[in-house]
């Protein structure tokens, strides 16, 4: 308990620099905390995809549609026990700053093979009913405001003209890393109004979602499913939905891997700043350090009190900027939530903090300490500032 | 009284070996981040905006966005042909083209991981239209054949995508019979091979866009209105320059929000730095400043003496960064542009008005890290700091 105290006192014998250091600490650990929940929302959708799902698209590329005429075959196929299908419709509410996935789906299915989405009962019978209807997420509606039966338009990119729809329900998710994000309207409503301007184009599906009996066989599963449509005119891929939504992470893994360089360089900026700050306050206790030698205190001792020192600093920091954290990311999560549909801190980002401010602690210590042992008594009492 | 030399200050940064290099280390690494951030997002529009060419002119779908989401039929395109703004060049040939654009999915060299490639349909006057393009290796495809040229970053990045591979799509198998490379633009990124195959291969009745050369850029603004009034016509009109700025905007606006927030956060914890180093320098001298104002130097002059010595502290640090920085104009990237969801490799560049804007920041952090510190120097009473030790 005594040493603890001393440490602390010691620690607060330069009450400015102190502070200043932990200061500095609890701005990089809440820049560390905010750039990895970045990189962990990257991935929100992978967590939370079901291994009970499987995404099949056209093998050429996901902007090559595959024939409706698909659905009846693939649910033929021995594990596969639903079939829903839908379109990115890539549709711009006003501006395209206004972004939100937004994806026409054949709403019945997909609401059965969705069950991570929960609808009030009375909003899903009036969507069910109303073609020109559509399903919101809740953060989606509150972001814009929109209320049950509101007439929203949106332009469309892909499919050309100004579309409408009446929101007729919200879904809310299940888990905490559920997108509350995304706009859904009946893929029968895109198809009736393309057979009428666009011919051509109407009766093709973006991609399919399958439901399998049983995970342990999903990528048999899958196999079926392509070789089924092998060397027809539009081959397909068939995946877990796990591995399709990480092929859209695998894409932009360039700025991913620069983020979580970038989180790392922080730690060792404020190594610097420790580094700093023990070495300062070694060097100005030269004169102590060689009277407690003198007086025949351990090496060990000495060690433990620099150590410790040093920790108490970057754990005072490391408890602040966790405390930082929480509220900034919420903050942070609200500003970018066109971006990042889920923001959650995971407890992991927690323990690398932790782990990371012990260890610069730690290491800030090292070049003082090697000083502080090899500095010969006389040099040190004779040292002056 | 001439003001405090500067050997003194430059004398203590040596006094106080471990805490310099601990404090411009720190600053280094805020503004390599600063540095490296803006340089990419530069890097990336530089390659699309060279992409482009002032002349040339894009026309695609209104609304589309990109050519990628744009269709053009044969009639229209028939009758954006015949306008008179065409330019004409070498032999009499008409510099106009038909395109297809779409997006292939091609798996990595190095991770086997799946991204999009865009795939474009090129007509006979499509080379013409871009001087950049040249060969360099093999032949460009024949028309009429299932031959494709891939651009040099595809033919690095991609498998079995180099010369004398083979690709496979639309129930077809396609040599690649050359690679060209266009330099720093998007074209190295894409594969060209003829529009007249690929469009039945992709079984699309439809071009994508077409591009045309002017004969007289002054009056593109006539033609703009030509096209778009054109009620056969449901195409839109843009300077090919002005496209493909478009098509990095949101990916360039991306980067820089990141880098500006990041360094901003970052820059906090350099100036405390800076801040600690330098109260500590003022602290320890306390003695040597209370000499220096006995001897007859102003307040002014120990302000600025240690204002000077923050200055010099970012200065440095700034240098060391943006020379760290300097050489990740050697890395070449590449990722899926957000916008046309398709790959693009671009390196990072450095320019004049990045340098600048690097040091810039880095002499402010360290004087927004010396400002307090040097106050407190200023202010001592003479007395009082004599009689410290």
């Amino acid at each position: 308990m005594q040493i603890i105290k001393i440490l602390f006192k010691n620690a607060f014998r330069h009450k400015l620099r102190t502070g200043l250091t932990i200061l500095s600490i609890t701005i990089a650990l809440l820049a560390f905390g905010l750039l990895r929940t970045v990189v962990n929302a990257w991935y929100s959708g992978v967590e939370a995809s079901s291994a009970y799902r499987l995404v099949t698209r056209n093998a050429i590329s996901i902007i090559f549609p595959l024939p409706l005429s698909y659905k009846d075959r693939i649910r033929q196929v021995d594990g596969v026990s639903e079939v829903s299908w839908g379109n990115w419709f890539g549709g711009v509410y006003f501006d395209e700053k206004n972004f939100f996935a937004n994806f026409a789906v054949d709403a019945k299915s997909y609401f059965d093979l969705y069950r991570e989405y929960a609808i009030p009962d009375d909003q899903k019978t009036a969507f069910l009913r109303d073609r020109k209807g559509f399903v919101a997420g809740k953060k989606l509606a509150e972001r814009f405001g929109w209320k049950i039966g509101d007439t929203i338009v949106l332009k469309g990119t892909i499919f050309p003209g100004n579309w409408e729809f009446v929101m007729r329900a919200i879904y809310r998710g299940r888990e905490a890393n559920a997108d509350e994000t995304v706009f859904m309207f009946h893929w029968d409503y895109l198809n009736e109004s393309l057979k009428k301007t666009a011919p051509a184009r109407a009766d093709q599906v973006g991609f399919y979602m399958i439901g399998v009996e049983d995970p342990g066989l999903a990528v048999s599963t899958a196999g079926s499913i392509d070789a089924l449509f092998k060397n027809s005119f539009a081959e397909t891929i068939t995946e877990t939905e796990k591995a399709f939504t990480l092929g859209f992470v695998a894409m932009s893994d360039t700025i991913i891997t620069a983020i979580q360089l970038v989180s790392f360089v922080v730690i060792i900026i404020i190594l610097a700043v420790v580094a700093n700050t023990v070495a300062m306050s070694v060097r100005e206790r030269t004169n102590e350090y060689a009277v407690f030698k003198t007086l025949g205190f351990g090496g060990w001792r000495i060690v433990g009190l620099i150590l410790g020192e040093s920790v108490v600093i970057t754990m005072m920091g490391c408890a602040a900027g966790i405390a930082a954290t929480y509220p900034a990311s919420a903050a942070f999560g609200k500003a970018m939530g066109a971006y990042f549909p889920v923001f959650n801190v995971e407890p992991g980002t927690i323990v690398l903090d932790v782990v990371f401010s012990l260890a610069v602690g730690v290491l800030a210590a090292v070049i003082p300490v090697y000083r502080t042992l090899k500095m010969k008594i006389a040099d040190g009492l004779r040292m002056i500032e | 009284m001439r003001g405090v030399p500067f050997s003194y200050s430059m004398r203590n940064f040596w006094a106080r070996r471990l805490t310099t290099v601990l404090t411009v280390s720190g600053m280094a690494l805020v503004v390599f981040v600063f540095t490296t951030i803006l340089m990419l997002a530069e890097g990336l529009e530089r390659t699309l905006v060279e992409t482009g060419s002032y002349d040339n002119v894009v026309i695609i779908r209104k609304g589309s966005g990109s050519e990628v989401q744009s269709w053009i039929d044969r009639a229209q395109a028939g009758i954006i042909e015949t306008d008179p703004i065409v330019a004409t060049g070498s032999g009499g040939k008409r510099l106009v083209a038909r395109e297809l654009v779409v997006l292939i999915a091609l798996p990595k060299k190095d991770t086997g991981k799946v991204s999009n490639v865009t795939i474009r349909g090129i007509g006979e006057g499509s080379l013409d239209l871009r001087p950049q393009v040249t060969l360099v290796r093999g032949r460009m495809p024949r028309m009429g054949s299932s031959e494709v040229a891939v651009g040099a970053s595809v033919a690095k990045r991609f498998k079995n995508a180099d010369l004398g591979g083979e690709l496979r799509f639309g129930m077809r198998q396609w040599r690649i019979v050359g690679v060209f490379d266009a330099g720093n633009t998007g074209f190295t990124s894409e594969i060209w091979g003829d529009v007249e195959q690929l469009m039945p291969a992709f079984r699309r009745p439809v071009f994508s866009s077409t591009i045309l050369k002017m004969n007289d850029p002054s009056r593109f603004e006539d033609f703009k209105k030509r096209i778009e009034t054109d009620p056969r016509l449901t195409q839109e009109v843009k300077r090919e320059t002005r496209y493909y700025l478009e098509q990095s905007e949101m990916m360039a606006r991306f980067l820089r929000i990141l880098g500006i927030s990041l360094t901003l956060i970052f820059s906090l914890g350099a100036i405390i730095g800076a801040m600690i180093t330098m109260y500590a320098a003022v602290a320890n001298r306390i003695g040597e400043i209370g000499t220096l104002r006995a001897l007859g130097f102003r307040r002014r002059s120990i302000l600025l003496s240690f204002l000077v010595e923050a200055l010099l502290l970012g200065l440095i640090g700034g240098a060391a960064g943006v020379i760290f920085a300097s050489f990740m104009q050697l890395v070449e990237v590449s990722t899926v542009n957000f916008q046309t969801f398709s790959e693009l490799a671009f390196t990072f560049s450095l320019t004049p008005g990045i340098t600048a804007r690097a040091l810039f920041f880095a002499v402010v952090m360290g004087l927004a890290g010396g400002v307090l510190p040097a106050l407190r120097a200023a202010h001592m009473n003479i007395v009082e700091a004599l009689r410290s030790k």
